[in-house]
């Protein structure tokens, strides 16, 4: 079914026909109107859930973490400062294995206050032990925050689906909406191996000395890498069933490309019209969209960016004293090809700044204009 | 006093015989939260699920791969027991699996201090479990720190002898009164009949409950093991720990009258930790003390 939905909608319409059981979480900012939806989904009983609202973020995500130890699927969602108050939790709730799902729409960091996209909360949760899916379309909101439920189920860690605020979260595109039966044969009903069970009981994360804890952390590292293979047939397979797959990396115009830019999240959108004009001018420029931030998925990035001169990596967040996360990153994924190209990290749009084409524009322009980058982080636009 | 009910001595009481706490588990010589682990099951029985955030009973409990419990135990976060607590109540819930007891069972720093943010929320949306502070009033698995549960005047690492903790201790069943919680008590173990009732009768409440219990830490105390059971005893002679209960947030009701009644120096004696007081400042804690319990059966008497 076609329906006209906000990004936001679009997580929460997937929630719902991923059948979440628990919902525990906290307004926030551009996050709260995938939890209002949900909370009348449950008040009007379209949902068979239990929704916790809790006092804060920390609690959203230890409730969910109870929720899900139980033995329910557990959904929660959050954005920036919330994000960061879960920190601590969300190592919990991956060093558990609790595949919680979470809709995390980025948010600038404060101070000062900011309520526009930037990538630095969840990219600030990248060494937690959570998938981390990045979103350029509300459609791709939808089935991924389906597809995240299955991976996550498969390797028994939990999984961010992420959108920018606003530019996604607020904004309304046509969106096609699953069907319950088909997402209820593509998505099983959740039943972990292990679970609290006075049945059966156990001690779930008790001390744990040093001849054991490397091995947990190992075990976290081996689900991680086998997810990289999760993720792709889990898109396979909802491709197969609804017609759209979405790719660990997308390559867009990369045919002949000398030049890649690499994008994430909505910043792609933009980016694909000012490739199209370029193209159209006889430049041989191409993209590259990431998708799937954790794993990272190295073998695909470094795949797509072989025979290309230059690559030009946006990056809407920053890790200070480095350079953007996703330059940092495909740096590292680089490093062990043949071909190392000269990598141009561009950081932008912090706080919400626009990027509109002319931005991109600057950015394919300067990449074009010199053989090698003068400066660690390019800063387009900066006020200095 | 005597024509008050005793419930604490009634004669010929047995307690319930199931052991789900294993002998075997590491805590100190007498430990007062182990005892009290013991008697909270044996009230419960097995079809308990425990949650136990950072505390002694994290190591209690035992390292991987054992436990002591004969029922799941989840160890979670310091902060977090009222919130996985409630996430656990609501999966059974969801899943239809009825008549499991949710007890969450955290030390007072983890209640009093950095928890009572998860417990205040889950208590005010009235989860349905049964949330255990056992106050051995202080932070006694990181070496005996002042938390908001250490009484005036006591020494620990944190308010050394030459400047004792200064403040008063919270009062954090009147914290949960506060909040209109359907049932909260106090309870300890040297009267185990009234601590098992007091469980019993908050297993067969639906929402939130709360049960403090005096739980005495020897090493921390600077007090013999073998004075646990004695101790427990004087603070409720004493009036320092009454025992009563609270339903509704409203209707108080003392369970155990202090008999006999004795002065608070009685009970201060046999504990290291108030050795340093003068004359003074003991008679400034038996003036609060004194106050506190008229304030109570007050309480008591509007029921």
């Amino acid at each position: 079914m076609e329906k006209v939905i906000s990004g936001n909608y679009a997580v929460s319409y997937g929630a719902k026909l991923a059948r979440a059981q628990v919902i525990a979480a906290y307004p926030i900012t551009p996050q709260t109107s995938i939890i209002e939806k949900l909370a009348a989904f449950c008040a009007d009983g379209e949902m068979d859930a239990v929704f916790i609202k809790v006092e804060s973020e920390h609690s959203a995500m230890a409730a969910s973490i109870g929720a899900s130890a139980t033995g329910a699927r557990a959904f929660t969602a959050t954005s920036g400062q919330g994000l960061l108050l879960m920190h601590e939790m969300l190592h919990w709730a991956a060093g558990g294995r609790y595949p919680i799902v979470m809709g995390a729409v980025n948010r600038g960091i404060a101070p000062g206050w900011s309520v526009w996209t930037e990538q630095s909360d969840t990219l600030a949760q990248r060494d937690t032990g959570w998938l981390q899916y990045y979103c350029e379309s509300n459609q791709e909101v939808i089935d991924t925050t389906l597809q995240a439920f299955k991976v996550a189920e498969t390797v028994m860690l939990p999984a961010m689906v992420i959108l920018d605020a606003f530019v996604l979260s607020h904004t309304s595109e046509v969106v096609d909406i699953p069907d319950q039966e088909s997402v209820d044969e593509y998505l099983p009903p959740f039943r972990p191996k292990w679970k609290l069970d006075v049945d059966d009981p156990h001690a779930f994360n008790p001390l744990v000395a040093p001849t054991e804890f490397y091995e947990l952390r190992y075990k976290i590292q081996q689900a991680m890498q086998e997810a990289v293979e999760v993720v792709r047939q889990a898109d396979k397979e909802y491709g197969e069933k609804f017609g759209r797959s979405w790719g660990l990396v997308e390559s867009y115009c990369m045919e002949g490309a000398k030049v890649a830019l690499v994008t994430s999240s909505t910043i792609t959108s933009t980016a694909r019209d000012v490739i199209d004009a370029m193209r159209g001018e006889g430049i041989p420029i191409g993209l590259v969209k990431v998708r799937l931030f954790r794993p990272f998925p190295v073998r695909d990035i470094a795949q797509a960016l072989q025979g290309v001169k230059k690559v030009a990596v946006l990056d809407r967040n920053m890790t200070f004293g480095q350079c953007g996360v996703f330059g940092e990153e495909i740096k590292s994924a680089l490093y062990s090809t043949p071909l190392r190209p000269p990598l141009f990290d561009f950081v932008l749009g912090l706080g919400g700044r626009d990027v509109t084409p002319a931005t991109i524009r600057e950015v394919a322009q300067y990449t074009l204009d010199h053989d090698a980058p003068t400066e660690d982080i390019i800063w387009i636009g900066v006020k200095r | 006093m005597s024509e008050q009910p005793l419930l604490g001595h009634r004669p010929n009481y047995v307690l319930p015989e199931r052991e789900l706490l294993y002998p075997g588990h590491v805590a100190c010589p007498g430990c007062g939260a182990s005892l009290s682990m013991r008697y909270a099951l044996k009230a419960l029985g097995d079809q308990t699920m425990v949650i136990i955030p950072a505390c002694c009973w994290s190591i209690i409990a035992g390292p991987f791969p054992y436990s002591s419990l004969k029922t799941p135990i989840y160890h979670t976060a310091f902060e977090t027991t009222g919130a996985v607590a409630s996430g656990v109540s609501a999966a059974l819930k969801v899943l239809g699996k009825k008549d499991i007891t949710v007890m969450g069972w955290a030390g007072d720093g983890g209640t009093f201090d950095i928890g009572i943010q998860a417990l205040s929320g889950a208590v005010e949306r009235n989860e349905d479990f049964i949330y255990v502070c056992y106050d051995n009033e202080a932070y006694m698995n990181t070496g005996i720190q002042r938390s908001s549960a250490t009484p005036r005047l006591a020494w620990t690492t944190t308010t050394p002898i030459a400047h004792p903790k200064d403040e008063p201790k919270k009062d954090i069943v009147a914290i949960m009164a506060a909040h209109r919680i359907p049932y909260a008590a106090t309870a300890t173990i040297s009267y185990p009949e009234d601590l098992i009732r007091k469980f019993q009768k908050a297993k067969s409440i639906r929402g939130a409950k709360f049960i403090h219990l005096l739980a005495p830490c020897p090493p921390g105390w600077r007090a013999e093991a073998s004075d646990t059971i004695r101790l427990t005893r004087l603070a409720v002679q004493s009036k320092i720990f009454p025992l009563y209960e609270v339903e509704r947030g409203m209707q108080y009701n003392i369970t155990v009258w202090p008999e006999p009644e004795i002065p608070i120096r009685e009970y201060m004696r046999l504990q290291g930790r108030f050795r340093h007081l003068k004359e003074g400042q003991i008679q400034m804690v038996q003036e609060e003390v004194d106050e506190s319990w008229a304030k109570l059966v007050e309480k008591a008497k509007g029921k």
